[in-house]
């Protein structure tokens, strides 16, 4: 029996009995799931080191349903989590013992697409990838495209404000989408945005993006759709230093492009990948490039010869074009396919997030590299060289005692490097569980504070997922002193203002 | 970092005094820059805060596409130092004088011609260093493209007109300016060019501004040679010359339709909503986007036609300055700017009335 089952005590158990009773005069019978073993599938989300059995589950279809559970759970203070299809990367969905957890994956409709004003109206429990094949037909897409897009919600990536390959020139969440309909800790409907291009008094549009489900309950998101470029070509450059590649990126945007896509996978990520999927990786490189322009045919077709121009002053080794849209894919199937590709040269792998300063990167990726030997651990890395958000995975067995901790401790100093030199935590996964700590880092007891007043503003009570993405200040100072307790004073030279 | 050719200096600590002595005493206050957007908003009173003297670029890496400013930085200088290196900001503000601020552009969330094709000021906002009303000066964001650790403070403040904080400091995203733009004119009623406009946006044109104005259609491209070459043939029209003149008069409201007493209504609608049936003059952006309406009809009338179509009306100069002159926000929604108001200004020191009557 594992250790979440142990926990559910008898008192649990008539606590859990008399919610699910009174949850069910709102909901279908089926959509209140109070059974351990209905319960388990939701224990945890991407983030599988952390699991919780929560109290209850369940699963609304009808906004006035999600409004009733709300106006339920504020009666009674119980704590909300909101779940879209569970793939996130921080532990932002992991339940709470005493709390209900609500899922939106029965949201799964496309209300509208409107092409005139180039929106789709969409439920929030619709994966990102549908709202692209619902539109490509017509010539359109949706920009944003984390790695998991063909599993994660379009909820889920509101409330992470996701990225993905495309951020450097489309943007990232935040730039795509128009309006949302939110129910608040209360169970009121509001709606927020418009779809116009901006709306009237604060950009709460903004705020609720990213919020982690610390806001509201997103159950509607309106999204603009792009049209699709007419013509994209892919460049993979080799270089024989890691340095140099990273040198290479700022020398790219130098020239005035800003590409569609610009990734960046060292030595033991195209090796990884390479075995899996022979995308035709160079394995002897010590790092590539893959750079993607997209435009009009007349517009691509010169910026291609920039950048090979670009490139080869930067010292590469080797360029090639992809000669043609099945050679692109399969270029970028390798990189599509990193994390499962570290899955199958480790048992466990860790994925950090940390966003620095592109000219940082050289230095940044010898320094994690000499982190990993101090801690006897690998490090791939597979990131978003454009937008300088980092991701390095931190290869290790779970089944080796010790090893996780010591992972989990590299992980945390590799963000705090990422904070020293300029940079954040977190660039598109979020705060979560996994990233509460460092945030005492990279922010202020001020900041702490003001963040969570502003938490406060939508919901006193802090019902909605607490404990998650704004650490409180006591947490911060335990941080802090068990650091000082081995001797090691965080950072001592950084400001702490 | 570049050396900035603009006088250099960090008074944050003074204006932190400043806030700190305001809130002890109650006093209301009025934050202002060059105070050239006092036009706008409604009719505010108290303690002029002026953050001119806080200026200066802070840094700025023209390969890392980003440059972080103090406030009181003039908007000309930021264009300045930026255009030397080849680069702009995106969201083509508008100065409506010689002496804007970067610190009033993004308080008041201007955005200009190329605001619906490269995004908002919002959009392009990276970071901010902002005083609470605590007097307390917080960092939010960062000068990174991506980052989603703690709430998105920094975008919060864009638009807010000084209500919740004094914004210090901001860094944002920059774009290369374009290799080449061309500007072409059709002529074709108002109608067939929401229609048209709204057609181009939805394919892979590199269409940079557009304005509808007494049959005539401007539609400027931005992009490479070829690509301008290429997208001319497709939309047709007759090119026109001096057209860096005609944007500006636009984006600053110096063109002809902007004379006269009428007030000036701004109409934020969807961009492919029909032609509204209000009495008065229009100017047509932002693909349909944005619509200025010089009228007499009453705010009342005005609001509820645009609110019909989704959008609002904004009285943006002129008329009535003491009552409402933004959409009347629905209960709900006012209720969270309240909350919010009392989050970061719990004496309510900053801007008061400017937004809303009510906070």
């Amino acid at each position: 029996m594992s250790r979440a089952a142990e926990s559910v005590t008898r008192g649990s158990r008539v606590e859990r009995e008399t919610h699910a009773k009174a949850l069910r005069a709102w909901l279908p019978q089926h959509a209140v799931l109070d059974q351990v073993e209905e319960l388990r599938p939701y224990e945890c989300d991407g983030l599988s080191a952390y699991r919780k059995l929560p109290l209850l589950v369940v699963l609304p279809d009808a906004v006035e349903q999600v409004q009733a559970v709300m106006r339920y759970c504020a009666r009674q203070q119980i704590p909300v989590v909101a779940r879209g299809a569970g793939t996130g990367l921080s532990g932002g969905a992991l339940p709470l013992e005493n709390g209900v957890l609500l899922s939106l994956a029965k949201f799964n409709r496309i209300l509208d697409i409107d092409l005139v004003n180039r929106t789709a109206r969409v439920q929030p429990g619709v994966r990102n990838l549908a709202i692209t094949e619902a539109v490509s037909a017509s010539g359109f897409y949706y920009a944003p495209d984390p790695s998991s897009q063909i599993a994660c919600s379009i909820g889920g990536n509101v409330a992470e404000n996701a990225g993905g390959l495309h951020c450097l020139k489309y943007g990232l969440t935040v730039h795509n989408i128009m309006k949302l309909q939110v129910v608040t800790v209360n169970g009121d409907l509001i709606t927020i945005g418009s779809d116009g291009l901006d709306s009237p008094g604060y950009d709460l549009l903004a705020l609720m993006t990213g919020s982690e489900g610390m806001l509201g309950i997103i159950v509607e998101i309106t999204v603009r759709l792009l049209p699709t470029p007419e013509s994209a070509k892919l460049i993979m450059a080799s270089f024989a230093e890691v340095e140099k590649a990273g040198n290479a990126v700022g020398d790219i945007i130098a020239t005035g492009i800003i590409p569609g896509g610009l990734e960046m996978m060292d030595n033991m990520a195209t090796r990884a990948t390479e075995d899996f999927v022979h995308a035709g990786y160079d394995v002897d490189a010590a790092a590539i490039l893959l750079c993607e322009l997209d435009g009009t045919p007349e517009e691509v077709d010169d910026d291609i010869l920039r950048v090979k121009g670009a490139l080869q002053r930067s010292g590469c080794t080797d360029i090639r074009i992809a000669r043609d849209e099945q050679e692109r894919q399969l270029f970028w199937s390798g990189r599509k396919a990193a994390f499962p590709a570290a899955g199958r040269i480790s048992p466990d792998y860790y994925c950090i997030d940390g966003t620095i300063p592109r000219r940082q990167i050289g230095k940044v990726l010898t320094r994690i590299a000499e982190m990993g030997r101090e801690y006897g651990l690998r490090v791939a890395n597979v990131f978003h060289a454009g937008d300088g958000n980092l991701h390095p995975l931190i290869l290790y067995d779970g089944n080796k005692p010790g090893e996780l901790e010591r992972t989990e401790e590299l992980g945390g100093k590799i963000l705090e490097l990422c904070v020293e030199v300029g940079g954040t935590i977190t660039g598109e996964h979020g705060v979560g569980v996994e990233k509460i700590d460092q945030m005492c880092v990279q922010f202020s007891p001020q900041e702490l504070t003001q963040f969570h007043a502003l938490k406060r503003a939508f919901d006193p009570k802090e019902l909605l997922n607490p404990g998650k993405a704004v650490p409180t200040l006591s947490r911060c100072a335990e941080f802090g002193a068990m650091h000082v307790r081995k001797g090691e004073l965080k950072f001592p030279h950084l400001e702490r203002f | 970092m570049e050396p900035a050719s603009i006088p250099d200096k960090d008074i944050a600590e003074e204006l932190c005094h400043t806030v700190k002595r305001a809130a002890s005493e109650g006093t209301p206050l009025r934050i202002q820059g060059a105070d050239t957007k006092a036009f706008y908003g409604r009719h505010s009173e108290g303690l002029v805060v002026d953050v001119r003297a806080h200026s200066g670029v802070v840094s700025y890496e023209p390969s890392e596409l980003v440059i972080t400013a103090r406030a009181g930085t003039r908007l000309a200088d930021l264009k300045s130092v930026m255009a030397e290196r080849g680069q702009m900001l995106g969201f083509e503000p508008p100065s409506y004088a010689d002496d804007a601020t970067l610190g009033g552009t993004i308080a008041c969330g201007f955005s200009g011609p190329r605001r619906p094709y490269s995004g908002a000021a919002r959009d392009f906002v990276l970071g901010t260093r902002v005083i609470n009303g605590r007097g307390e000066l917080m960092r939010f964001g960062g000068q990174v493209m991506k980052n989603v650790a703690g709430y998105d403070v920094s975008r919060l403040m864009v638009g807010a007109l000084g209500t919740l904080g004094v914004i210090a400091e901001v860094s944002l995203k920059v774009l290369p300016i374009p290799a080449r733009e061309a500007t072409v004119r059709l002529s074709l009623r108002v109608e067939d060019a929401i229609r048209r406009m709204n057609e181009w946006a939805g394919q892979p044109i590199p269409v940079s501004a557009t304005c509808h104005y007494d049959d005539n259609l401007w539609v400027r491209l931005s992009g490479s040679e070829k690509g301008i070459a290429a997208a001319m043939a497709r939309i047709g029209g007759d090119a026109v010359d001096d057209v860096a003149d005609f944007w500006t008069s636009i984006r600053e409201h110096r063109h002809a339709f902007f004379d006269g007493v009428r007030p000036l209504w701004r109409l934020s609608v969807p961009q492919g909503s029909p032609p509204c049936s209000l009495d008065g003059d229009t100017l047509i952006e932002w693909g349909g986007g944005q619509r200025w309406l010089k009228t007499e009809a009453s705010a009342e009338t005005i609001r509820a036609d645009i609110a019909r179509m989704g959008g609002h009306a904004v009285l943006f100069r002129g008329g009535d300055r003491s009552s409402e002159v933004f959409q009347p926000l629905h209960p709900g929604v006012l209720e969270l700017h309240r909350n919010l108001k009392d989050a970061f200004d719990p004496e309510r020191i900053f801007n008061c009335g400017r937004m809303y009557e009510d906070f």
